[in-house]
């Protein structure tokens, strides 16, 4: 694959989405996505 | 690799069976379905790539749409990184292909459309104009609503789940109401109006391909960003290309990919390369 053929933007920008994601994890976002994931989200289903 | 193959590897047929399995493989806690819960384990740390809610009895993963608003409308933080993080890491990968391959909402979608029904409506007037309602959507039910419609502790309603999600209703209302007494006790209006929705998609989704892909989906919207620079991407050879016009005759989501390859609304579900005679079209990794 040549420089011009490879897709530079897009790995760039996968690489920064883990890197955000590992901040992300590192100040506790991963915790709250975990504790609204496992109690039924009423919102979701109808109710509350 | 030759038609015969193509037409095999992007008909509808192996794509289904993917979705299928994919869908399957990422809501199989048999014991919520049996006993009317979800499952509670560490997996949901992690989000999967389609529109999935995380309220379904069998779900393993969290849905990446919810998870959002859960981190904007916690009071605790107002850039959710790591479900951003999540969604550029999938989008800047394979942009929409998620949607055309991954996402069990969309494969319910699909085989919706399949049933027969007395008119079938590919384009119309109005449609290219409620393309950007998703972006709308988006902006305001996923992270304008939940950042700054706050209660009096500081926090938020998931607003796209609560108001609009269809997905939510299918995966975990429906089931978890069947299931589970203490639920159906608790139905009201709420209930009911998202039933409305959802009846109203289903039926729509008989009519025209994927709705809610076309014009509601927030995730859809996130992921058709980044179609323009994902890796895995559509390409047209115009040395090979005869202008034959088949590809975007057969493309159920009205996107001309000789002219467009990149288009925000192609879901890489391949059908036009099954379709291409003279094999001009492909799924690759590089720019052209
Ligand atoms: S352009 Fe091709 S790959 Fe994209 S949605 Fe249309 S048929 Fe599917």
């Amino acid at each position: 694959m040549n420089k011009k053929n490879f897709p530079y933007k897009g790995i760039i920008t996968a690489l920064l989405g883990l890197v955000f994601m590992f901040f992300g994890a590192y100040r506790g976002e991963a915790d709250i996505v975990l504790s609204k994931a496992i109690r039924v989200c009423l919102e979701c289903i109808g109710i509350g | 690799m030759d038609k015969n193959k193509k037409k095999k590897l992007y008909g509808d047929g192996f794509r289904h069976s993917v979705q299928a399995l994919w869908g399957i493989a990422t809501n199989s806690f048999i014991t919520g379905f049996l006993k009317g819960r979800i499952y509670t384990g560490k997996l949901k740390y992690l989000c999967v790539p389609g529109l999935n809610c995380y309220s379904c009895p069998g779900a393993l993963g969290s849905c990446p749409i919810g998870a959002l608003q859960a981190v904007f409308g916690s009071g605790e933080h107002k850039i959710a990184f790591y479900v951003i993080g999540f969604l550029m890491f999938i989008g800047a990968v394979c942009g929409r292909f998620v949607c055309g391959w991954l996402c069990p909402f969309g494969l319910m979608q699909d085989l919706l459309h399949k049933i027969p029904f007395p008119k079938k409506i590919k384009d119309f007037k109005a449609d290219r104009l409620l393309r950007y309602l998703k972006y709308i959507i988006l902006a305001l039910f996923v992270i304008i609503l939940p950042m700054f419609a706050l209660d009096e502790y500081g926090m938020s309603d998931p607003w796209f789940c609560k108001y609009i999600c269809p997905a939510g209703t299918l995966e975990g209302g429906l089931p978890l109401a069947a299931l589970n007494e203490g639920i159906r006790a608790s139905i009201g209006w709420l209930y009911t109006y998202k039933l409305a929705i959802l009846a109203v998609l289903i039926i729509a989704s008989l009519i025209i391909y994927r709705p809610f892909c076309k014009y509601i989906c927030p995730l859809g919207a996130i992921y058709s960003t980044f179609n323009k620079i994902s890796v895995f991407k559509l390409r047209c050879d115009e040395s090979k290309c005869v202008s034959c016009g088949k590809c975007a005759r057969v493309c159920k989501m009205n996107v001309d990919p000789t002219r467009i390859p990149d288009s925000a609304e192609c879901i890489r579900c391949g059908k036009c390369i099954s379709e291409c005679p003279t094999q001009a079209l492909k799924f690759t990794a590089k720019n052209k």
